[in-house]
């Protein structure tokens, strides 16, 4: 989220899309009605703020929207695009914020072209892009900043390329390829028109339902142009929000267990860099214009260096480069699907599974039982059995013939630790250790430590490729087979070498080894004074420890990074330093400092001197991208079809899906695995239920109790036309797999009518599989519930993020 | 962790007993009863702050522990914290149930070995598992590591072990996780955010 869950209270619009706060974010959700029962709130005159919900599925979240829009899943980036194109068309932008506020006056290069589907630099061959034409055309001199038309009326500049590119993007278009009445969408237009007025402002909020498509990333970015051209980013009440799914998958991906970056969002080495100098300079970005900080580019080296010498103590030092050599450089993609893509090719030996199941994520979860089956070996650690670590049983799978070592390690539950969750508003609070470790369980730090250890001491011993990087990482604790969350904690804020104290914000962090930090934006959560996630100064007394009345609650947790609670919050004021809306301030320039949420800008930066930074103070434009040259998949978000389609494009028939969808199984020579419309006639999609979260609450009775059993969603006219009633069992086929569960017939799904052609769409909830409760009581029943084992082995050109939210499904009634 | 008794005791106590004599016609009123019979429960108990495993909402929790004759550790019961400014003492019934996570009878509660080609699981002790799979991790390094591409670039990667942690690590294992992970030379690197 750039804002954060409280925060939601502050909109005058809330656009849902992708997701279903009042089911899977409950909790969350009451933000939203805040915002809805506040008369303050609202377009017009106020009267409440106005939540529109536009998902394939009817949920309680539809139930209190103001307006309901039936989307075909997967066709949000024509939804978007339509709204950005009424806002151009019908003058609605907020004027002075695009202008001043983001790219839409930079010239792009002369060759850039869009034409039938495909941006120019296409590599049918490679399913690639070469990007050059898609870059800003440079003034002349040595600083090459970016050539700009501040009348935005130069053909080539931004804000004309984004006007004609969504011209196409008509009412009419958008009831083809989304299925929303004309009539519909434009009451939407009218009130998100609204929302580019200074006074006013909306949020946009998503989920999974935006991220799982093989269009994810522009599905995201085509909201974010919306809300940039409204002038909606880094203010209270708006921004983009993202609802995260599990407890620190936030604090995950900042710490970094992911395989294209380090901790802090810094890029990961890659083949070709033999020097920290070379990975800055293809790493970091550039100052584009002479008043853009462009902050993160700028300090880039001081962060990679401080990292190093975190994990390689007195190894990294100036003269070894700080053991830039002993960052492993990936070959290419090495994302979840390329890891049961290298096992299918027999290239992956080993997998160690933490919280997570292959089984049941998918996608295809019948390739990824044949993929884990080609392991020599697999470790699991969790707190339960898992549809991974029992995998060598599963339906179809004769375990004689399952030649994987499997290694369950049973670990603790977040109760019987303590540490740090981060949410998905990027609060950091810290939690005790409630109970001890039950049984012989041990702590997944502790597994992981000893785990290490040992690899070090065989190394020792008997030597092996490349021990260095191992022999010589720091493990500075106490215990280091036992290493205490708290010790780690403060490792990852970090500390001058020179002094030894914490250091309380990374402005003082340096590129000459005389600092360390584990993650840059973390620097500050841990400084002498203490442990800032554990501050506790909320609701009870809401004058003094919320005193701008927004609901930062600054001294509650802490929020990354320097407990900034609004990103992008420059943004929230004119260029002379003047809220947009005074009574919803995000900061404000008071003649000698800025007041209100911690700046995202220099504390004491006059806006009024003409030298004073941009408000974007992250990127080196200085300002927020409309048009992107860095997405692999086109510079401006386009809509595709998902690759499992009922229809062809309406935009360009020819170029029908993303011509730069990443097909595993045809990269890899595999068989086809995907259907096509005559054999697997409805659209599906797949969701959580309110009770489960995943797969670890087929462990919790209560929840089990409460949703026992599998089931699909089937719209009342489908399911008389194939005989079907509420209760009958069905077969769900795609054409990797199926399922066998209840139907349950409801108008909550329904048909679509994309001028003139009638679909169906289905829903499927996720939590169902061979492990659990439910599964122990149904052991025929429980080898088809994994709805995984219907969804496509295909990524996202950007993310390599899975479709798991649009594909082609048969029905049949079972007798 | 403190030691004191439920936020408020003594004040809703008197509340409660207001409660009881005017608050129904009934002279009696239930939810004033289980209000206070809840208070009882947890008087007294130590209190401890966390906050729900699930959804990445990130409500806010108090735990009520006591300590048995035996000197084990019990919990009696898990709600939300009502002075969080994210939940305000809310709880869906996913975090409402939490106490049967946090108890469960159903965990793995020692180290499990399956060999190859086993129909079944044997039990092992952390000793010999950690022995045998650092073995396993050091054998599919060295079989798998490539110091320098086909290109002639230093890479120092082992493309043949992958991890992939899950989203209920907190933020200290999942750093710790990475710096381990990536100093083996581990590039394939996983954890909920794009699943």
């Amino acid at each position: 989220m750039t804002n954060h869950w409280r925060d939601i209270k502050n909109a005058d619009v809330i656009l849902i899309n992708g997701a279903n706060p009042a089911e899977a974010h409950p909790v969350g959700f009451q933000w939203f009605m805040q915002a809805k029962l506040d008369p303050t709130k609202g377009p017009g005159n106020g009267g409440g703020a106005k939540l529109i919900h536009a998902d394939p599925r009817f949920s309680r979240t539809s139930a209190v929207s103001d307006l309901y829009l039936r989307i075909r899943t997967g066709t949000d980036v024509a939804y978007f695009g339509g709204l950005i194109n009424y806002v151009i068309q019908n003058n609605k932008y907020h004027d002075e914020y695009v202008k001043n506020y983001t790219n839409a006056s930079f010239i792009i290069n002369k060759d850039y072209k869009f034409k039938d589907g495909l941006f120019s630099g296409y590599d049918a061959k490679k399913r690639t892009y070469a990007v050059e034409t898609w870059a800003y055309d440079n003034e002349p001199g040595p600083d090459k900043y970016a050539k700009r038309d501040e009348s935005l009326k130069d053909p080539h500049c931004v804000f004309q390329l984004i006007k004609n590119h969504y011209s196409r993007y008509t009412p009419e278009m958008v009831q083809t390829i989304t299925g929303i009445p004309k009539e519909d969408f434009l009451k939407v237009a009218q009130i998100v028109g609204e929302m580019g007025r200074p006074e006013k402002v909306m949020t946009i909020v998503y989920a999974v339902g935006l991220t799982h498509h093989t269009t994810g990333s522009q599905l995201i970015r085509s909201a974010a142009v919306l809300q940039l051209l409204l002038g909606n980013i880094g203010r209270p009440g708006g921004g983009m929000n993202a609802e995260r799914g599990h407890a620190n998958i936030q604090g995950n991906t900042d710490n970094a267990i992911s395989w294209e970056i380090l901790p802090g969002y810094l890029k990961v080495p890659l083949p070709g860099q033999k020097t920290i100098e070379d990975y800055v300079k293809v790493s970091a970005s550039k100052r584009l214009l002479g008043i853009s900080w462009n902050f993160f580019g700028t300090n880039y080296k001081k962060f990679i260096v401080s990292l190093l010498k975190t994990w390689y103590g007195d190894s990294a030092n100036k003269t070894n480069d700080f053991a830039f050599n002993y960052l492993p450089k990936p070959a290419g993609n090495s994302s979840w699907m390329s890891i049961y893509d290298q096992a299918l090719q027999g290239k992956m030996e080993g997998v160690m599974l933490s919280g997570m199941t292959a089984a049941s994520i998918g996608p295809d979860s019948n390739q990824v039982l044949a993929a884990l089956s080609k392991l020599k070996w697999l470790a699991v650690m969790d707190p339960f059995p898992t549809t991974s670590s029992e995998f060598w049983h599963a339906s179809g799978l004769n375990p004689a013939d399952v030649q994987t070592e499997v290694f369950m390690l049973p670990a603790t539950h977040w109760i019987e630790k303590d540490g740090s969750f981060v949410n998905s508003g990027r609060w950091m609070q810290w939690k005790d250790q409630v109970i001890p470790p039950v049984g012989d369980s041990r702590h997944d730090h502790w597994i992981i430590a000893e785990l290490f250890h040992r690899v070090k001491a065989l190394y020792q011993k008997d030597g092996g490729k490349f021990p260095d990087p191992i022999v010589h990482l720091t493990m500075d604790y106490k215990n280091p087979l036992k290493p205490e969350l708290d010790e780690i904690a403060r490792e990852v804020n970090g500390k001058d070498l020179k002094t030894g104290k914490r250091l309380a914000t990374f402005a003082k962090l340096m590129d000459d080894g005389t600092t360390t930090s584990g993650n840059w934006i973390y620097v500050g959560s841990y400084p002498e004074k203490g442990n800032m996630a554990k501050r506790r100064n909320g609701v009870q007394d809401p004058k003094k420890n919320d005193p701008t009345g927004l609901g930062f609650y600054p001294e509650y947790a802490w929020s990354w990074p320097l407990n900034r609670r609004i990103l992008y919050n420059r943004a929230s004021a004119d260029m002379s330093g003047k809220p947009w809306d005074p009574k919803r301030a995000g900061i404000a320039w008071n003649g000698s400092k800025w007041v209100g949420d911690v700046p995202d800008y220099p504390p004491k930066m006059n806006p009024k001197d003409p030298k004073a930074w941009l408000p974007f103070t992250m990127n080196g434009e200085g300002v927020a991208r409309l048009f992107a040259g860095s997405m692999l998949d086109g510079p401006i978000p386009e809509h595709y079809e998902p690759v499992e389609s009922p229809v062809k494009n309406a935009l360009h028939p020819d170029m029908s899906a993303s011509p730069t969808a990443f097909l595993y199984d045809k990269a890899a020579k595999r068989e086809n695995r995907f259907g096509t419309v005559d054999e697997y006639p409805i659209i599906a999609t797949t969701y959580r239920l309110t009770e489960h979260e995943h797969y670890v609450t087929q462990q919790v009775p209560h929840l089990v109790q409460l949703q026992p059993e599998p089931f699909v969603e089937i719209p009342t006219a489908l399911a008389k036309e194939r005989g079907v009633k509420t209760g009958d069992m069905v077969r769900v086929r795609s054409k990797r797999g199926k399922i066998e569960v209840r139907a349950v017939v409801t108008n909550r799904v329904g048909q679509l009518d994309l001028g003139g052609k009638k679909v169906y769409q289905v829903g499927i909830p996720i939590h169902w599989g061979y492990v659990g409760i439910a599964a122990e009581m149904h052991p025929e029943k429980s080898k088809f519930w994994m709805a995984n084992n219907l969804t496509p082995f295909v990524g996202d050109a950007n993310s390599r993020t899975p479709e798991f939210k649009a594909f082609l499904v048969q029905i049949e009634k079972l007798a | 962790m403190a030691t004191v008794t439920r936020r408020g005791f003594l004040s809703w106590a008197g509340i409660g007993t207001a409660g009881i004599l005017v608050g129904s016609e009934l002279g009696f009123d239930l939810a004033q009863a289980s209000e206070i019979k809840q208070q009882l429960r947890i008087a007294g108990a130590t209190e401890a702050h966390s906050v729900c495993p699930y959804c990445a909402v990130g409500c806010s929790i108090i735990a009520y522990t006591r300590k048995a004759a035996d000197g084990s550790v019990k919990v009696l019961q898990i709600e939300g914290d009502p002075d969080s400014p994210v939940n305000e003492g809310r709880l869906c019934p996913k975090g409402a149930t939490a106490m049967q996570l946090a108890t469960s009878d159903r965990r793995v509660e020692q180290p499990l070995y399956r060999a190859p080609g086993a129909t079944a699981w044997q039990k092992m002790s952390w000793d010999d598992m950690l022995d045998k799979l650092a073995h396993r991790i050091k054998d599919s390094r060295d079989r798998t590591f490539v110091a320098t591409d086909k290109k002639g670039n230093l890479v120092n990667r082992t493309d043949g072990i992958a991890f992939a942690g899950g989203a209920t690590f907190s933020n200290e294992e999942g750093y710790l996780a990475a710096k381990v992970m990536r100093s083996l030379g581990l590039v394939y690197l996983e954890q909920q955010a794009r699943v």
